[in-house]
């Protein structure tokens, strides 16, 4: 049973809106991370098995693998601002 | 000492190229942040301005700590940059988390001009960014700018009659 509807059968009104908010940033940053985690995972993985194979282009693979970092982290900021948007706006 | 036979053991000698992709990611955020800033001002008033200009400061940060735990891990080993790359998105999250947490109850910011501005700059910088990056053995960083000595048919004719002296 989820915190919003406990929070229903005891609470009313902005309460219950602020624990449903609660819950749902929760879920939204959560879930917004496993992405990224994934992506980053598999990301680094092929990049140090391409620096293995080949460590004379480790620093092309390196800003590669830095790029791609950033661009697969952007995804956990769009899940982090719709957290902080739900919880603290 | 590193182990030869062993290539994830091997290390990335010399320069980090990751630094200087960082640096210039720094200083072409430094040049939008006033025009972004400006905006945040127009429309939220001052409390935007200062929380863009806050934002614009954890994505500069973010940068500069992700290349340098990658720049610093890349000297011990490709295994260790892998480690560091992986659990360094989960400290920066954390971070920024951090950085946000200790500033919602001021008076001077603003969550929606927060928030936007951490996505807009860090997606737009990067997306410009890649305009410059080369991404060759050559230059593995940045590609070479005009900065760079250029060998014109004037200094070529001085070496010819340096020679022939």
């Amino acid at each position: 049973m989820s915190i919003a509807v406990l929070a229903a059968e005891a609470l009313t009104g902005d309460e219950v809106k602020a624990a449903a908010a609660a819950e749902g940033a929760g879920f939204a940053y959560g879930l917004a991370a496993i992405g990224p985690g994934i992506g980053i995972g598999y990301l680094v993985g092929q990049a140090v098995q391409a620096m293995a194979r080949q460590p004379e282009s480790a620093g092309q693979v390196q800003t590669t693998m830095f790029l791609g970092v950033a661009f697969t982290e952007a995804l956990a900021l769009i899940g982090f601002v719709v957290f902080i948007l739900l919880k603290f706006a | 000492m590193t182990d030869v036979s062993n290539p994830l053991t091997q290390r990335l000698e010399g320069p980090a190229p990751v630094m200087e992709v960082a640096k210039d990611l720094i200083r072409r955020t430094a040049l939008v942040a006033p025009v972004l800033i400006v905006i945040g001002a127009i429309f939220w008033q001052s409390a935007g301005a200062a929380s863009v200009a806050y934002a614009i400061a954890i994505v500069m940060v973010n940068f500069l700590l992700a290349a340098c735990l990658l720049a610093w891990a890349g000297r011990i080993s490709f295994a260790a940059m892998g480690g560091a790359a992986m659990f360094g998105f989960l400290l920066r999250l954390g971070l920024i988390f951090l950085a946000v947490l200790v500033v919602k109850d001021a008076e001077w910011v603003e969550m929606l001009p927060l928030g936007l501005t951490l996505i807009v700059a860090h997606l737009g910088i990067l997306f410009w960014e890649m305009r410059y990056i080369s991404g060759t053995l050559a230059h593995p960083g940045l590609k070479p700018t005009a900065k760079l000595p250029i060998h014109t048919s004037s200094s070529e004719s001085n070496h010819e009659t340096t020679g022939a002296a």
